[in-house]
């Protein structure tokens, strides 16, 4: 690449560069056993600290975080994989209402044009407290198909679909049922949303709080009945998005993901078959059809060519920079809402549905995306992913700063829009802006790739 | 002078009968009586006044591309004496190895059927007729036992057979010169070599443009690309079959691929091609029939356990049970050396009247056999749109890749030019595999039979496809099997097993065919 000396061209991350200081080794944590484990013991300089010993960076699970986090002292170099208060944007039922809000905003500052790029999201709504405004949009739109997800729970549990409001009632006598007759009991009201001195987002207020029952908190969403189908089959993507930082917001985009296919012919006629409307991996491998061997994933590259064989490019291009849209504008609705530290970076998963118009939605992003691999061909994408993603973290500091590429990410969002030329000004009111994301294009193994000691050869032919 | 004119004549003669029985010939009817109606025919001039509104409405363009398919397909006429055999397969020693191979696989389907007991075909009980109806977009789902059912032959069976192919009035003599041809392959058929290839595929060189190569993403599109996409829009507007053809030897458009492949292979869909799928549809529903099964365990072990494939399972069967019981297929086996299995109805054993021909196209298949659908189902899907295009690109190519033939598309005259390259131009690779028990061959093998289908990435396969289209011949498979050996020829250099071998050229996925040939043909030193 060429010199980089564009003023218009802002640093991200560590602009000290070569300041910082160059460890002797990196002493890293994790409790997880599987890629992650492989990608940071072969990294070399890492040491793997166990139990009680320090360290330099830690790849935590969430609930590691919720306990310690608080009362972690943090040297500036170190670094964790998780923000904080992430669930503002990975729990269903906050990300809604940081959109929500976000969406109003926008329409006040920016107008109705620019609220509607807001509207990824299918409607859904909180259960139960919201319980009264969803039979309103219910009884708007007979006969379509809703389905309820647990805000927490992951993997496809605890999911079902439904289109009378009688389906719900025997769910409801469940351990949910009580909270509804409290509710139903009491005129309806908008949800108070009361932070908690212990730092978690509550809408209960403190008449509930006396219920012994452990309430689990559902979202209503209006399921998407026209997927994008091939082969008859639904599908879903799996994109991963790297956070460096939300004041500014710097985000990265890798450039491999996944389709996941459903087992299962898509038919609305039976909406009892989860196998048939889930998508994750877990569901569908206790599927009976489920065949270990058959893989039931596509990389991205071979979904984008397949869509190229069957769409205009025009269109193709359209669908992949509304993608990036839901990106951008998820993360900046929540960009005040989450604590900013500098510690803190995160890798997302991203799930996203195509309709048969060819519009992109989000079903929900998560924090913990899976890092154990599902085949040969998935070992390789996670390693991958992840070697790229300590590359951008960049606990070695090796990067400039300047980069908008590191092994397999784009940067896609440095506190703007980034330009896909090389020394371009990062000015999107310029006619030719093209932004700098690549999904489903052409993969690492590129010419020129900054920053990577170590890491996998690939050859080019 | 005269014997060309002749020898025009004849061929004229030959595809005039042929088009007189399509639509095309009924369609060009109707509409020269419609044509009456306008004002411009006048009754002074009317041939030529015709003539001048076929052209204007496309239909001269129709018949053009209509004629420039049968040149493709049909093989001229070699003698005006020369019996219909000849047209099949010229040399009388590669007509009987086919015919007593041909007489092994249906002893196999035979005994098969007698072990299992099960019939060669039966009629469903309207109950089944039903069911299958109701599962037609999802047969997939299910899952028969086919634990006793083996596939009829695999390519290796098949390898054996080429390997023992002799021409009894070809001696060699018993002395090893320079001459002696140290492959599997021991018949004399003439093939090219690298400079005849260069003159055959010249569109490849590197002088030109070629999708594949130059629309990679450092290289900027308005050097080639951007340009190479409005000629093929262009060439989609004018609805040249001729013109596409030409066009496709340095690349499809991903976007213009299925446009194109149809308009070469002259494929409309006119109401009547729907229609004819639904009836064969139909003929499904109806009757089972026990190739049926070979083709459930044919996806099931191949398609179904690919990693890209498998979404179009059933596609698959939708394609692949239609297309056995196509009977027009069996046209073409007026110029394929192999002939349809005859089969007997039950007590009538060897009386012609009740002979028919099993299956219904006469194409029993073998183990691989749907990955020939899988790639397409990538360009189509409407179902038949997708049959259409692969019983086309059957009755063009893909026989030729099971059935054994002296033609320079065959798999024996593929499997002797891949030899001969690379004895020719890497006689070291070649001895040391030769040496090490690992006869290049035996690895490639498979690789042709199935026209690459399954090894290569979807997208190169498509690129590989593309230019078999372009040049209306196989010879390039026998030459990306050569470039693929050269490419890996360092590594090939240490093995010193036929299971190491294997190893090293087991997962071609990565391969990026358009540079692996073009070095091959242009930029090695012969």
């Amino acid at each position: 690449p060429f010199s980089l000396q564009n003023q218009n061209y802002k640093c991200h991350g560590s602009s000290k560069g070569k300041e910082r200081e160059q460890r002797a080794s990196i002493r890293f944590k994790t409790t997880l056993m599987n890629t992650l484990t492989d990608v940071l013991r072969n990294r070399p300089g890492w040491v793997e600290v166990k139990d009680e010993g320090e360290w330099d960076f830690y790849w935590c699970d969430v609930s590691w975080l919720r306990e310690n986090f608080d009362h972690t002292y943090m040297d500036d170099h170190v670094r964790i994989n998780h923000f904080r208060n992430h669930y503002e944007l990975t729990r269903k039922n906050y990300m809604v209402k940081n959109l929500k809000r976000f969406r109003r905003q926008l329409e006040r500052e920016a107008g109705k044009l620019e609220a509607a790029k807001c509207d990824f999201f299918p409607k859904t709504f909180e259960m139960p407290c919201e319980y009264h405004l969803f039979v309103e949009e219910f009884r708007k739109h007979p006969g379509i198909t809703w389905i309820m997800k647990p805000v927490a729970r992951s993997q496809g549990k605890g999911i079902f679909l439904f289109r009378r409001l009688k389906d719900i009632m025997d769910w409801r006598k469940g351990t949910a049922g009580k909270k509804f007759a409290s509710l139903e009991a009491q005129p309806a009201r908008a949800p108070t949303a009361t932070v908690n001195p212990s730092g978690t987002h509550d809408t209960r207020s403190s008449d509930d709080q006396k219920d012994e029952l452990p309430v689990e908190n559902y979202v209503a969403q209006r399921y998407i009945e026209n997927p994008y189908l091939i082969g008859g089959r639904k599908f879903d993507l799996r994109v991963y998005v790297l956070v460096m930082s939300y004041l500014p917001l710097r985000a990265w985009l890798y450039r491999d993901g996944f389709a996941r296919f459903s087992n299962t012919r898509f038919t609305l006629t039976s909406i009892d078959d989860q196998y048939v409307h889930l998508t994750n991996v877990a569901v569908q491998k206790t599927s009976p059809d489920y065949h270990p061997k058959k893989g039931c994933k596509w990389m991205l590259q071979r979904f984008r060519q397949y869509l190229a064989s069957k769409h205009s490019p025009q269109a193709v291009e359209a669908l992949f920079s509304e993608i990036d849209n839901i990106f951008i504008k998820s993360l900046q609705s929540v960009q005040k809402v989450i604590i900013s530290d500098k510690h803190c970076f995160e890798l997302y998963g991203y799930d996203i549905l195509i309709d048969q118009d060819l519009k992109p939605w989000l079903l929900e992003v998560n924090a913990s995306p899976s890092l154990t691999a599902s085949s040969q061909e998935d070992y390789e994408l996670k390693t991958c992913l992840l070697e790229d993603t300590l590359h951008v973290v960049d606990m070695e500091a090796r990067l400039t700063g300047k980069e908008k590429r590191v092994g397999g990410f784009d940067l896609m969002w440095n506190d703007g829009p980034v330009s896909r030329e090389e020394g371009a000004p990062d000015l999107p009111g310029m006619g030719n802006f093209v932004t700098n994301t690549h999904l489903g294009m052409q993969g690492r193994w590129e010419v020129g790739v900054p920053g990577g000691a170590g890491g996998i050869q690939h050859s080019t032919v | 002078m005269l014997q060309e004119e002749s020898d025009l004549s004849l061929i004229i003669a030959q595809i005039v009968q042929k088009l007189k029985g399509s639509s095309l010939y009924a369609q060009l009817e109707r509409q020269a009586w419609a044509s009456l109606q306008r004002p411009e025919i006048r009754l002074e001039s009317l041939k030529e006044d015709i003539k001048e509104f076929f052209k204007i409405s496309g239909w001269e363009k129709k018949l053009q591309n209509a004629v420039y398919s049968e040149l493709n397909v049909y093989p001229l006429p070699s003698h005006p004496a020369a019996p219909p055999e000849h047209l099949k397969e010229p040399l009388v020693y590669m007509r009987k190895a086919q015919g007593s191979w041909e007489k092994r696989i249906l002893k196999s389907l035979n005994s098969m059927c007698t072990e299992l007991s099960i019939p060669l075909a039966r009629k469903r009980p309207v109950g089944q007729q039903k069911e299958l109806l109701n599962k037609w977009n999802e047969m997939g789902t299910d899952e028969p036992d086919l634990s006793l059912f083996r596939p009829v032959y695999a390519p290796k069976d098949f390898l054996e057979v080429l390997i023992n192919l002799r021409n009894p009035n070809y001696e060699n003599g018993d002395s090893l010169s320079f001459r002696t041809h140290l492959g599997l392959i021991q018949v004399p058929l003439k093939v090219k070599d690298i400079p005849e290839l260069k003159e055959c595929f010249v569109e490849l060189g590197l002088n030109t443009g070629q999708l594949g190569i130059d629309d990679s993403t450092q290289v900027p599109p308005e050097l080639f690309e951007n340009e190479h996409v409005r000629i093929g829009q262009k060439v989609l507007a004018e609805q040249d079959s001729a013109a596409a053809q030409q066009y496709i030897r340095q690349g499809s458009p991903t976007a213009l691929r299925a446009e194109l492949w149809a308009l070469i292979l002259n494929i409309s869909s006119q109401p009547e091609d729907i229609l004819y799928y639904e009836q064969l549809k139909t003929n499904v529903i109806q009757h089972d029939l026990l190739v049926d099964s070979l083709i459930y365990k044919d996806v099931k072990l191949t398609a179904s356990n690919d990693d890209y494939y498998f979404v179009f399972e059933d596609y698959l069967y939708q394609v692949l049970l239609c297309f056995s019981r196509d009977t027009s297929v069996l046209g073409h086996f007026a110029y394929n050396s192999a002939s349809p299995p005859k089969s007997y109805i039950r007590g009538k054993l060897g009386l012609e009247e009740y002979a028919v021909f099993y299956p219904p196209n006469g194409v029993i298949p073998f183990h691989g056999f749907s990955m020939y659908v899988a790639p397409l189902c990538f360009l189509y899907h409407e179902p038949y749109k997708l049959y259409q295009t692969f019983r086309e690109m059957y009755v063009r190519f893909f026989f030729r890749l099971h059935s054994i033939s002296s033609h320079p598309s065959g798999i024996v005259s593929l499997c002797l030019l891949f030899e001969t390259l690379l004895q020719t131009y890497l006689p070291q690779l070649f001895y040391h595999l030769r040496e090490i028990g690992a006869q290049p061959l035996r690895i490639s093998f498979k690789w042709m039979v199935r026209a690459f289908s399954g090894y290569l990435a979807t997208d190169q396969l498509l690129l590989l496809w593309d230019r078999i289209l372009g040049y209306n011949s196989l010879e390039i498979l026998a030459v990306l099997a050569a470039a693929v050996f050269a490419f890996r020829a360092v590594n090939l250099m240490e093995v010193t097993s036929l299971a190491a071998a294997e190893a090293v050229l087991a997962d071609l996925s990565t391969l990026k065919v358009m540079p692996l040939l073009q070095i091959f043909l242009f930029a090695t030193v012969t």
